[in-house]
């Protein structure tokens, strides 16, 4: 069985316009062990998707259908209480920012101790024990001593540890990272990146890894999820979506990344997402795109299957459809993998 | 032809006072020139003085030590109003944050106005609109978005309406600082096209301030590395990504995360320290290593980086 299974998620939000339908229809399932990267830009409702999971929605926000099955309870029925108790037990969640995430005013030992304690129901001591266990699992020197202190005298990516060892305080199943390193420099988000895999081989904890940066995809993810306007659009192993991506949303955003030998206007995909006030009736990425067939702007594409793993919503892989050219980036990533004799997994 | 200096920064020195009597070296004796028409990239990490730089450029700090000149004329220290006003006219910077550096209780064309209104580039209020509606659809917009107000635009919308409010006053040299970090990579490579789009229309010469380093090497023709105040090394783009010679350099470029995931499963990360380098016999200097290429070393230092260089060949 899945850690965790979403399926046919959708949620809404009530504003003084109206309803905003941020999700609308999203399945995935997440294995454990296992790092499934949702990206997306802002507003594809790929935050929104996982505050639901961890059941953080904003209070004007709901789950209008679907189930949300954590090791096969659904939790969007269950109560208040029973939400607290897996929230920072079963699932815990990393948020971009370290600095607001912890309280400046509580040593961070205490912070770490905190949940130990409400979850694991074990003593002050014992729970000390593993706060300072869970500061050198997350490459901290000096625990004993770094204990006591408060987070201001830590830099960014320490911050960012002490946030992940208190994630990790309740040996999580499942572990939510929102854009976890989008805050940090590239050389300490290369040192977070190493870390969270790290923790994910010694404790086989799934990850939901939040991010729009497709490099650090590349790096930590076993599978993509690609997000837009409230729907998945794309979802495969992570070398299906980098070297045999089908949905145009996804050749756009692969498009935009300037390579290292780059040359030229860059790719750009043209005007806005859609306002999820009123959602559009086809494929809602349509207007923004140059291979938009009549029918996407019509008719919800459905979940083609590439292969057992891979899925892309795009009206491009009906066999009636024309075949169509790529950008030249998505064309030399399928190349360069097939000549190097990579096999799609 | 002989390349013209637009922006010249000479040993410059900003320090700043926190207290306790310690002084923080936010950029401590740096040079180095902007020729006019290219883009200059500053990369770093956070910390490095890369937007204290970009910052002490136009004025908005006092620097502590060294020279600034623009189009010959020293702009640093004590200047006459004369020149202020040409400076604010001359210079202009595009923010981070698009949320933050729009006034949220003015309509964007008084935003984007208020350039005009200062330098009294619009004789009168026919002319100021205009000058705001055909700005306003060279950045990308419309001028139905002219009486709107921040609020209603998107990240990217509101990126272009700051540069539509740093172009206004037909600048000859813009710092951008970190201009699309702030936004989604589909929006960022609008941002960066009209961007370049504009230094070609306009003939401008742009700082480009980031630590995105793929999209400095995208952008830029000369790129500067900052490490904790200094300026480590500085190169031509492509000289520099093909053959980095400080550590400092090489460890921030292992860093960079590829979208392409056999390339990351193999990736080798350099880490970097300042202990690499023994400064106790003799300190480093800013030596020019070969034609353009410039690094901070020692005697012994340089010995071995030409021999990397001469390996490479």
């Amino acid at each position: 069985m899945a850690l965790l299974e979403v399926k046919d998620l959708h949620i809404s939000f009530k504003t003084n316009a109206g309803e905003v339908h941020a999700v609308r229809g999203v399945n995935f399932e997440l294995n454990k062990g296992e790092t499934l990267a949702i990206v997306g830009e802002s507003g594809s409702g790929k935050s929104v998707a996982t505050r639901a999971i961890m059941g953080i929605l904003a209070s004007n926000g709901y789950v209008k259908h679907g189930e949300i099955l954590v090791e096969g309870k659904d939790i969007t029925k269950f109560s208040k209480t029973e939400l607290e108790d897996m929230r920072g037990g079963e699932i815990a969640m990393i948020f971009q920012d370290p600095m607001t995430s912890l309280n400046p005013t509580m040593k961070i030992g205490k912070q770490i101790m905190e949940g130990i304690i409400k979850h694991q129901k074990v003593s002050k001591e014992e729970a000390k024990v593993k706060a300072i266990e869970l500061l050198t699992l997350v490459g901290i020197t000096d625990p004993e001593l770094r204990f006591e202190q408060y987070p201001h005298q830590f830099s960014g990516g320490m911050r960012q540890r002490i946030v992940i060892a208190i994630a990790l305080g309740c040996n999580p199943k499942v572990l939510i990272a929102d854009e976890p390193t989008t805050a940090l420099d590239v050389t300490i988000q290369a040192q977070i990146l190493e870390l969270m895999k790290d923790i994910q081989k010694k404790t086989g904890v799934g990850v939901i890894f939040i991010t729009h940066d497709l490099g650090v995809v590349a790096n930590v993810a076993d599978r993509v999820a690609v997000m837009y306007a409230g729907r998945l659009v794309e979802i495969g192993t992570s070398n299906e979506v980098f070297y045999n991506s089908q949905h145009p949303y996804t050749w756009g955003l692969l498009a935009s990344m300037p390579s290292m030998d780059a040359e030229g206007e860059l790719f750009s995909i043209p005007g806005t997402p859609p306002n999820l006030l009123f959602p559009p009736k086809g494929d809602a990425f349509a207007p923004r795109n140059q291979w938009a067939l009549q029918l996407d702007f019509e008719q919800q594409p459905p979940m083609f299957q590439v292969s057992s793993t891979h899925f892309a919503a795009t009206w491009l892989l009906h066999p009636a459809a024309p075949k169509v050219q790529p950008p030249a980036i998505v064309v030399r990533l399928r190349e360069s993998f097939s000549s190097e004799g990579g096999v799609l997994d | 032809m002989a390349k013209e200096k637009l922006v010249e920064v000479k040993n410059l020195k900003q320090h700043f006072k926190v207290g306790g009597g310690r002084v923080v070296k936010a950029v401590d004796d740096v040079s180095f020139d902007i020729y006019k028409g290219e883009v200059f990239g500053l990369v770093g990490e956070s910390g490095s003085g890369k937007s204290t730089t970009g910052r002490s450029i136009i004025r908005l700090y006092d620097i502590t030590g060294g020279e600034v000149k623009f189009d010959g004329q020293v702009i640093s220290g004590k200047i006459k109003g004369d020149l202020k006003r040409t400076l604010t006219r001359e210079i202009q910077m595009i923010f981070q944050d698009p949320y933050a550096c729009l006034n949220p209780r003015m309509k964007v064309v008084d935003i984007i106005a208020e350039g005009l209104d200062i330098h009294k580039l619009a004789k009168n209020k026919q002319e100021r609109l205009e000058k705001v509606y055909k700005i306003l659809e060279i950045v990308g917009l419309t001028p139905d978005h002219a009486n709107r107000f921040p609020h209603e635009f998107s990240g990217g919308q509101r990126q272009r309406i700051g540069i539509a409010r740093a172009l206004i006053t037909q600048p000859k040299f813009i710092i951008a600082d970190e201009p699309i970090s702030a936004l989604d990579v589909s929006i960022q490579a609008q941002v960066v096209n009209l961007m370049q789009k504009l230094q070609k229309e306009f003939g401008l010469t742009y700082l480009f301030i980031a630590h995105d380093l793929s999209m400095v090497k995208y952008i830029s023709d000369r790129v500067g590395v900052m490490y904790h105040g200094k300026l480590v090394e500085l190169a031509d783009a492509d000289e520099l990504y093909a053959h980095p010679l400080h550590p400092y350099t090489k460890s921030l470029l292992s860093a960079i995360p590829e979208p392409d995931p056999i390339y990351e499963r193999n990736r080798q990360r350099i880490p970097y320290t300042a202990d690499v380098h023994d400064y106790s016999q003799e300190g480093p200097e800013w030596v020019e290593i070969r034609p353009g290429h410039f690094i901070r070393a020692n005697k012994a230092e340089l010995v071995a980086y030409e021999k990397q260089l001469a390996d490479k060949k």
